[in-house]
């Protein structure tokens, strides 16, 4: 593992050329330019506005801003992970010609989709940072943590996508089957809606490991507390072993690439 | 080994013939039937199919090597397992210092970049950073003459700018050692020699070269040693012109008798004024004799002799029908010999005669055998080429300022 991480490093360029390739033409060519970044998160957002207010409904509630600005706080790490696992699951699919004709360690691919995907996460959030500035909902030190949970974000993406990426190579319905998992995942995460809703079953919630990073990101932008330390431990200790064994899957099946596409 | 780039020790490569399962559909049903029966394990190497076989050899540093061989020979297989993109079945492959390979270069470019955006994208595929990139960027783009273009996306480009600048990015990596797959069927003339030019320069500069290629001139010429493969398994290794020479002499005496026709070629020889022979001076006569065999009645038979030079290029072309003979019939059972007399009236050049047997009236092919021989024609004096036109010089002139200073004129006829 540790040979491969030091090519990983030789090709860092490689890295950085498909990542810009990936962003560029995404960009290029589309009327909606930078919108793009911002259109998906807006969506869930919308959702999320929906839902809440139904609840504010049927509680007999006014529906406050708060619970806006939450939705939206959550809706972009989610939208990240969401487009993170569909590029990355498609990306050696989609390459095919590069990846049985040239050697280069064949994981910048998914990696390189994970990194276009947080650069429409920055885009977002410059976005969102407006929008939470004109709601004003504050500021405070634990927005320290924000890198933080970024990181254990990303760790997942690239958990996941390097996974489904080898898989969906070697079995054409794969990606069926990751496009059905993200559509209904939304369902068994807290974006539309806030983990408290369950009460004392929460914790049967947080067992989905990108629930307490999305709560997290919640607790210290939106409501200044720190995250739930156990939880977010159990999250980061997730992620990180998917990581590796995933990145380890990936590259005992990466010599059979060639033969297999 | 620190004088050698590469090394092969009895590296096989198998692969699977037939459906793999590719879906999870396929196989969890697959599965389960191997649970209960268990058979599958055996019928499987009935579907086995060894693309290379126990193939040894080793390249020295600097050297030029070719890898020549029919299509199917195994050719393409061999590189992949040399540019480390499918690993061997069994046996080691050991190569010294970076390998880069040419293999269908324009592979990773997007259509909706620029030239010069998939210059740094490609470059970077085949493992050049950033700087070297910027460094080369004026050399890549003069060599593609896309100057004018590098700002477009690469979409709008024609087939052929497409390959030049696939082509010359890769031409500008300098890899310790470099894997060249076929590029010279790119272009038009000028950059395919652009090309040749640029391979040379390739191989001065101390690097190692593999070359395959059906361009079996410019394997002689840019190669020193060259190794030729036979269904996956090594049929001739040594210097490039002898292992051409064998390619060749393969190609007409392994070749297995056709069956779907009426008629087949059964022999071709050329003789010349002492017997049979491959050498000949410029200016002898040849006699090429050939024999067809008919295994059905085969009507209006007539024959093509067609010389081709070291590129297979057609340079001479006749027919019995069209040297004023009626086309002949055949019953099943008879042979049919006929033997034509030519000049070799070229300079120093190798000849590939090919032999092409047709039913006259209806232009249909009965049996073709492209190349047949080889004729190799020396000159005496220095000329080189498939025409010997009989040049001399008759005249020479310094001219200057004032006046003609003459070197010697001989009679003009």
């Amino acid at each position: 593992m540790i040979t491969a991480l030091r090519e990983l490093y030789r090709y860092r360029e490689l890295l950085a050329m498909i990542t810009y390739r990936d962003i560029r033409v995404k960009y290029k060519q589309s009327v909606m330019g930078l919108l793009w970044a911002v259109l998906m998160p807006a969506m869930v957002v919308l959702a999320g506005v929906t839902v809440k207010y139904a609840y504010a409904v049927a509680t007999q509630q006014p529906l406050a801003m708060a619970d806006v600005a939450s939705v939206a706080v959550k809706s972009i790490p989610w939208a990240f992970l969401v487009g993170s696992i569909r590029f990355a699951s498609l990306s050696l699919i989609a390459n095919t010609s590069l990846v049985t004709k040239v050697y280069f360690p064949k994981e910048v691919f998914p990696f390189a989709a994970v990194a276009s995907q947080f650069f429409d996460l920055l885009i977002a959030s410059a976005v969102l940072a407006v929008f939470l500035t004109l709601a004003d909902t504050g500021l405070s030190w634990y927005l320290c943590w924000t890198p933080f949970l970024l990181m254990i974000l990303v760790l997942q993406a690239i958990g996941i996508g390097t996974f489904v990426a080898a898989a969906s190579l070697f079995f054409r319905d794969v990606k069926y089957l990751v496009e059905l998992f993200l559509t209904f995942a939304i369902f068994f995460t807290p974006v539309l809606y806030d983990a408290e809703l369950f009460g004392s079953r929460r914790e049967i919630l947080f067992l989905n490991p990108v629930a307490p990073v999305l709560e997290g990101f919640r607790s210290v932008i939106i409501l200044h507390r720190p995250p739930e330390h156990l939880w977010i431990l159990y999250s980061a200790t997730l992620a990180g072993v998917a990581c590796v064994a995933s990145y380890l899957f990936f590259k005992r099946l990466e010599p059979r690439f060639a033969e297999t596409v | 080994m620190s004088h050698l780039a590469i090394r092969l020790d009895n590296v096989s490569k198998k692969f699977r013939k037939g459906e793999t399962h590719d879906s999870l559909r396929d196989l969890l049903p697959a599965l389960g039937r191997r649970l209960i029966t268990r058979t599958t394990a055996d019928r499987a190497d009935a579907r086995e199919f060894w693309a290379l076989r126990d193939v040894s050899f080793e390249i020295a540093k600097g050297e030029a090597f070719a890898i020549v061989g029919a299509n199917g020979a195994g050719k393409s297989t061999m590189l992949k397992l040399l540019s480390r993109i499918m690993p061997p079945t069994a046996g080691r492959i050991h190569v010294e210092g970076r390998l880069s390979a040419l293999i269908e270069v324009s592979a990773g470019f997007h259509p909706d970049l620029t030239g010069r955006e998939n210059i740094f994208l490609n470059g970077s595929i085949l493992g050049m950073s950033r700087q070297e990139i910027e460094r080369k960027l004026d050399d890549i783009v003069a060599f593609a003459d896309l100057a004018e273009f590098l700002d477009t996306p690469v979409k709008r480009y024609s087939s052929g700018m497409y390959a030049r600048l696939g082509f010359s990015i890769a031409a500008h990596v300098n890899p310790e050692v470099l894997v060249v797959d076929e590029v010279l069927s790119v272009g038009d003339y000028v950059f395919q020699q652009k090309c040749l030019k640029r391979m040379r320069e390739v191989i001065r500069s101390g690097a190692t070269v593999l070359f395959v290629s059906h361009n079996l001139k410019a394997v002689c010429e840019l190669c020193q040693n060259a190794v030729l493969l036979e269904r996956g398994r090594v049929a001739a290794i040594g210097p490039s012109a002898e292992v051409v020479r064998t390619y060749l002499d393969r190609l007409t005496s392994s070749r297995a008798v056709p069956t779907n026709t009426p008629a087949y070629i059964s022999s071709v020889g050329v003789r010349g004024r002492t017997g049979e022979s491959v050498r000949f001076s410029s200016g002898e006569t040849a006699w090429i004799d050939i024999e067809i065999t008919a295994v059905q009645r085969c009507e209006r038979l007539a024959v093509v002799l067609d010389l081709l030079d070291e590129t297979h290029y057609s340079v001479f072309n006749t027919s019995t029908e069209r040297l004023g003979h009626a086309s002949v019939t055949l019953e099943a059972g008879q042979t049919y010999r006929c033997t034509f007399e030519v000049t070799l009236n070229s300079g120093n050049c190798t000849l590939h005669p090919a032999v092409i047997a047709y039913r006259y009236d209806v232009q249909r092919e009965y049996d073709a055998l492209s190349p047949a021989a080889t004729i190799y024609v020396t000159a005496d004096a220095d000329v080189r080429g498939v025409v010997n036109c009989l040049p001399r010089v008759v005249r020479q002139d310094i001219v200057t300022k004032d006046g003609v200073v003459s070197l010697g004129a001989s009679q003009v006829a």
